[in-house]
């Protein structure tokens, strides 16, 4: 390193540091224990006060479950040739929950921590991604209370549902972060981003195969369209989480209902997620010298 | 810049704090709308000026060396702080630390309202970088020394302002560190704990840390400090002893425009 001070000329700066300049996502393991308590902080004011707390949690997703159930499936008879369909409904639509929340806490976070950001140095990258975990967090019920349902029904654990529930879980977490980092970071200088994030999340749930199914799409679009349609990382977690809870309850699912390059989509979405994360964090570490300014 | 030679013998040695022909720039923006940008671009105006910060400062801290830094408000003081403590980086030149740094810049910054105050204490130590056996070890220290035993458990938001900056400084001047930046925080809490305080900086003093300290308060630079940094719009000034800093900025040789 050039130093301009005669007087330090030839002075061994290697055990020196820069203030301020962090190890990107590497930095996140020196710094666990922050992380944890900053999950915990939002984690346990989120129920402060209220008399049931965590309770809320499943009683949320369990009136969704029913509202699905009663509505669509027998009032509307909205099944369209799909066998449980408000099982279907409900596997997918967490996912989109998951996404919707993380993605938009995510972009939100450092405006929300504006007050330390400006004032103590610490690995910005901790915000986006304690967001991230605590929209996890909040998911698990969620899950929870899918799979109690789809006990209900008669599911079985059996290897490939759980490898695709398991892939679905690391294809849509890898995206939100990627994307809240993304558009947080840019959610700095122009707080347009979160209100661009709003329009995407509004689109989210349409264009994953949530309230439909895929069928509907490959009967209206050219192929090379579908291609693009199914390795959207979300409609990829999206149809994982078909695989591995609705299906296995669901008889000749695996046979009729998935797509013939189900798993060479599921992998290519899972690669596009990565590559969200790398740009995602890119960015994120070239605006971030100038957060606390901007803020 | 009049300069002492105390605190430019370093070549040998090897400072804790390198600030290293250092600026730092801010844009201030005219315009906070698409329309106003708009109007003031079809008259011509500017919509924004650059105003300088800092201005090629350099300077070096020796390890247990204990600096004031001085000038009257808007001198770029808490700037220079914030990019050695990181929170700002500069735009020219380069600031190097050697060893741990924490701030006692914004006690309670990271304090959560509806967390108790234990909770707020490891949130904070960690904040400041501390490991969960580092609070475990100055857990009961940090306690003792902030005098809220009793409230411990309750939520934050119920104390009263003095426990509520009492225990935040607390945590701040426990945490493990080598150098310590500090910026106008002896205001804190009544004069017994006051008292404290001093007695804790002395310690730490004793114990060799390196301090940077931003001040007005005269006397309180006196009994900390043994060497004085006086800036002006982002330049310095003087260098030297702080006995002489001080009488540098109360002469009137502050006061003028430095010649260019």
């Amino acid at each position: 390193m050039a130093l301009v001070n005669p007087a330090l000329h030839g002075l061994d700066t290697s055990d020196y540091s820069v203030p301020g300049k962090g190890r990107g996502l590497l930095d996140v393991f020196h710094w666990r224990f922050l992380l944890k308590l900053l999950v915990r902080k939002e984690t346990a004011t989120r129920y402060r006060n209220s008399a049931l707390g965590w309770i809320w949690s499943y009683v949320r997703p369990a009136a969704q479950f029913v509202i699905f159930y009663v509505v669509l499936g027998v009032f509307l008879q909205m099944n369209r040739g799909v066998d449980n369909f408000a099982l279907y409904l409900f596997s997918g639509i967490i996912v989109i929950n998951f996404f919707s929340e993380g993605f938009s806490n995510g972009t939100k976070t450092l405006v929300d921590n504006a007050h330390l950001v400006r004032k103590i140095y610490l690995p910005r990258e901790l915000f986006p991604i304690a967001a991230v975990i605590v929209s996890f967090v909040h998911f698990l019920p969620q899950m929870g209370v899918l799979l109690v349902v789809c006990l209900f029904f008669g599911w079985l654990p059996s290897v490939m549902p759980i490898l695709a529930i398991l892939l679905g879980l690391l294809t849509v977490l890898t995206f939100t972060l990627g994307l809240g980092m993304f558009f947080g970071s840019l959610n700095v200088p122009f707080r347009d981003a979160q209100n661009f994030v709003e329009l995407i999340l509004l689109f989210a749930t349409w264009v994953s195969p949530v309230l439909y199914s895929w069928k509907m799409v490959a009967r209206v679009v050219p192929d090379w369209a579908m291609h693009i349609y199914l390795v959207n990382p979300l409609t990829s977690a999206v149809q994982l989480f078909h695989y591995g809870f609705w299906a296995p309850v669901t008889d000749g699912a695996f046979a009729s209902e998935f797509p013939d390059a189900f798993w060479t989509h599921a992998g290519i979405a899972l690669l596009l997620s990565l590559i969200t994360l790398y740009v995602g964090q890119a960015v994120f570490r070239r605006l971030e010298p100038k957060f606390a300014q901007d803020l | 810049m009049e300069t002492s030679t105390v605190g430019n013998a370093v070549a040998t040695e090897r400072p804790a704090v390198i600030v290293d022909a250092v600026s730092k720039h801010f844009s201030l923006k005219h315009t906070h709308s698409l329309k106003e940008t708009f109007i003031a671009w079809t008259k011509r105006k500017p919509l924004r000026t650059e105003f300088t910060a800092l201005n090629e400062l350099s300077f070096t801290v020796s390890e247990g060396e204990s600096v004031a830094v001085m000038g009257y408000n808007g001198s770029g003081k808490s700037t220079l702080l914030k990019l050695m403590s990181g929170v700002l980086r500069p735009d020219e030149g380069t600031v190097l630390t050697r060893g741990r740094v924490a701030g006692l810049i914004e006690v309670g910054a990271g304090f959560h309202p509806d967390l108790t105050g234990r909770e707020n204490v490891y949130l904070n130590a960690a904040i400041l970088g501390m490991q969960e056996e580092e609070v475990d070890e100055i857990f009961e220290e940090i306690v003792d020394f902030a005098e809220i035993r009793e409230f411990l458990d309750q939520e934050v938001k119920h104390y009263s302002s003095g426990m509520f900056m009492r225990l935040a400084f607390s945590v701040a001047i426990h945490v493990h560190l080598d150098i310590l930046l500090v910026d106008e925080i002896l205001s804190v809490g009544d004069a017994p704990f006051r008292e404290k305080c001093r007695i804790k900086f002395g310690e730490m003093l004793e114990k060799e840390k390196t301090m940077v300290v931003v001040s007005h308060d005269m006397e309180m630079v006196r009994e900390l400090c043994s060497r004085g940094i006086v800036i002006k719009k982002g330049k310095l000034r003087f260098d030297g002893p702080i006995e002489e800093a001080i009488a540098y900025l109360e002469s009137p040789a502050y006061q003028v425009e430095e010649a260019k």
